[in-house]
């Protein structure tokens, strides 16, 4: 692992924050499968590798990235290559009191926000991972919204890897800040130019929201299947807050993504959705966890997933109730269609309830395609396999229409379509 | 003599281990509509979903010739194709599917087969247009997910407004009167007769003779016990109504 300092353009306050989280990682290593929090996802090929730093200079033209802009030119897109902003590539429409900048620009000018936000909401304690990442920071998105402020144009993080990424790591650290009744729509995807390169992207996303602020934050991982993905995921939310999350997890060997949310005060709404299509040998895990500290707040969470071939899924939901958080109303859903026999799912929702007067519910489901329904849709003419297409996208499609904001929705059902062939 | 649109002959089924149909035979000519009626139990129900080709149920003897075609030897989606329609006793949800997408998938499909061109969402619109006055409906029905939601009249209008869509030669109407206030009776009713045609023909499954005071059949069959032991014409289910199953039912055990 190439050593954190040396790196000339950083702020001296940052300094002895990657110097902390190195020493962390330093002690704690990777974690392994005796750790009950990876015990279903073996990291081994990620800690045995010797990662090299993710090159710079990869040759792309915006003709190439057209693909994951989804047509919507009008949407401000940060483009990072292999982890690195590229300025040409990217289009940032000035707003007023929307700030959307790359983090090593940000770094230069921006040192108060940044200082008063990066590594306090994702702490180096939350995991090795965590640590690493922050004793790499250098680059990745700064998305911040000032008090007021409402901008419902979807601001685009795009992270993309190319061929060049092969044998190497990158570590994208992103800030999203949407102050005191800002509302704004954040779309953070990690998409790849070499479906078969085997690399290992490992994000963390800060997500920090002022009283009665508004954010829609949608996370579209499509790596390439031959690669590791371990992200993280960490929100924090004042007062009257709602945070909407859409997590949809498609490509990767084996990819993690650790979302957790912190309800800091009195009616916070959190609202997590999440798919997970996987196939192959894929391995896709998520771990979720929402914190209720207070009284009179809702999470309501649903996380769906499509796993054929010999793929693996993990869901792991953690709902912790604080004794003073009476009146949590929380529900947790995952359900899961498996279209084969070495397909497989290991679901654990894990309530944590210290508080008497609250409505907490979960429940997990695994199943295959409806018998019914598929005959149903062959008695109107449907051929059987064109049926299961259409049934398996429409188990799919129910999560998506939870995205609020219809642009975003159609681009995801696109994708699902395109995925499983259907039309 | 044409070719009867629907034979069946000698045809036994099963679910598992139970026999329900234990020979039963039927010819059902275009123009003509049928009613099959019987007491719960009796393999009405069955009867039409084999037709259909539920994968519960196995034939166990007998053939069914659908335009002088093996029926049984095809798949459920190819019936579809080649006009045989069943409205379900119990429509099934499919949600996160649009009624307007699944219609149209279906419609598509069987223009394919029929080596006609498919139409896209706009033109389906327009066409749809027409067969919603078939039932009655505007627009937004089509926007919600299939019968997820619906009530029990709305899932059998649904049935409905699917075969005014699909054109189906040979229609299969399983018990789609029962639980229907009369409105919602008299709109499906209407639906069925508008639909009638001399180059189509119907099958209605019922367990009550209400239904044929709007539709009113050509030929009346009495299943019981597997086997149609009655047949005659529209006054026969009159005969039903006043005396009951009971005496039929004694009938077919003394014979």
């Amino acid at each position: 692992m190439q050593s954190a300092s040396g790196t000339a353009e950083l702020p001296d306050w940052l300094e002895p924050v990657r110097r902390a989280a190195l020493d962390r990682f330093a002690g704690t290593g990777f974690p392994t499968s005796r750790d009950e929090e990876w015990r279903f996802t073996p990291i081994g090929p990620i800690a045995q590798t010797s990662w090299r730093p993710a090159p710079q200079s990869a040759a792309i033209t915006r003709d190439e990235l057209k693909r994951f802009e989804f047509g919507h030119p009008d949407w401000s897109t940060l483009v990072f290559v292999n982890g690195s902003y590229r300025e040409e590539l990217s289009t940032a429409f000035a707003i007023p009191g929307v700030r959307v900048v790359s983090l090593a620009e940000a770094l230069r000018v921006d040192g108060a926000v940044l200082q008063s936000h990066l590594g306090r909401h994702a702490p180096i304690e939350a995991s090795p991972f965590a640590a690493l990442n922050t004793a790499m920071i250098r680059d990745g998105g700064l998305v911040h919204i000032t008090a007021g402020t409402e901008i419902l144009r979807p601001i685009h993080l795009l992270f993309v890897a190319t061929p060049e990424a092969t044998g190497s790591a990158a570590h994208p650290r992103n800030l999203i800040v949407v102050e005191r009744g800002a509302r704004a729509a954040v779309v953070e995807s990690y998409v790849t130019l070499s479906p078969d390169g085997s690399y290992w992207t490992n994000p963390v996303t800060e997500v920090s929201l002022g009283e009665s602020a508004w954010l829609e934050h949608t996370r579209i991982q499509r790596e390439s299947e031959q690669a590791y993905h371990i992200g993280l995921t960490h929100v924090d939310q004042q007062r009257d807050s709602h945070y909407r999350s859409f997590a949809m997890a498609m490509g990767g060997a084996i990819a993690r993504h650790n979302l957790h949310a912190r309800l800091n005060d009195e009616n916070v709404e959190t609202l997590l959705y999440g798919l997970y299509l996987t196939r192959g040998e894929q391995l896709v895990d998520n771990h979720t966890a929402i914190y209720h500290d207070h009284p009179h707040c809702r999470s309501w969470e649903v996380y769906k997933g499509v796993l054929d071939g010999r793929s693996r899924g993990v869901f792991n939901g953690k709902v912790f109730v604080k004794p003073e958080a009476q009146k949590t109303d929380a529900k947790q859903t995952n359900r899961n269609l498996l279209l084969s026999d070495g397909a497989r799912i290991d679901t654990k929702p894990q309530l944590e309830i210290f508080a008497d007067d609250v409505k907490c519910t979960h429940g997990a489901t695994v199943g295959q395609l409806d018998d019914l329904a598929l005959f149903y849709s062959r008695s109107r003419g449907i051929p059987a396999a064109e049926a299961q297409r259409l049934l398996t996208y429409a188990f799919a499609a129910e999560v998506i229409a939870e995205v609020s904001l219809g642009p975003v929705r159609e681009e995801l059902e696109g994708l699902v379509r395109e995925r499983l062939g259907a039309r | 003599m044409t070719t009867p649109l629907l034979e069946v002959k000698g045809l036994r089924a099963s679910a598992g281990d139970k026999e329900i149909l234990r020979g039963i035979d039927l010819t059902v000519h275009l123009g003509e509509v049928h009613a099959v009626m019987g007491p719960n139990g009796s393999g009405k129900s069955t009867l039409a979903q084999v037709i259909a080709g539920h994968p519960a149920y196995q034939v166990t003897a007998g053939e069914i010739l659908y335009q002088g075609q093996d029926l049984l030897d095809m798949e459920p989606e190819e019936r579809a194709q080649a006009g045989v329609f069943l409205a379900f006793q119990y429509p099934v949800e499919i949600p996160g599917v649009s009624n307007a997408y699944f219609l149209r998938a279906a419609y598509n499909e069987i223009q394919k087969a029929r080596g006609l061109e498919e139409v896209d969402s706009i033109d389906f619109l327009d066409l749809l247009e027409e067969k919603l006055k078939v039932v009655e409906w505007g627009p937004e029905i089509m926007s919600r997910a299939v019968n997820s939601g619906f009530s029990g009249g709305e899932k059998k209008r649904n049935e409905i407004l699917q075969m005014a869509v699909l054109q189906p030669r040979l229609a299969v109407l399983d018990e789609t009167d029962s639980g229907l206030d009369i409105d919602a009776l008299r709109i499906v009713a209407g639906g069925v007769n508008a639909l009638r045609r001399p180059e189509n023909a119907t099958v209605l499954v019922t367990h009550y003779q209400r239904l044929l005071n709007y539709i009113v059949p050509d030929h009346v069959h009495v299943l019981s016990a597997g086997r149609i032991v009655r047949s005659g014409g529209k006054e026969l289910a009159l005969e039903l109504e006043e005396r009951g199953y009971e005496w039929l039912e004694d009938e077919a055990l003394t014979s």
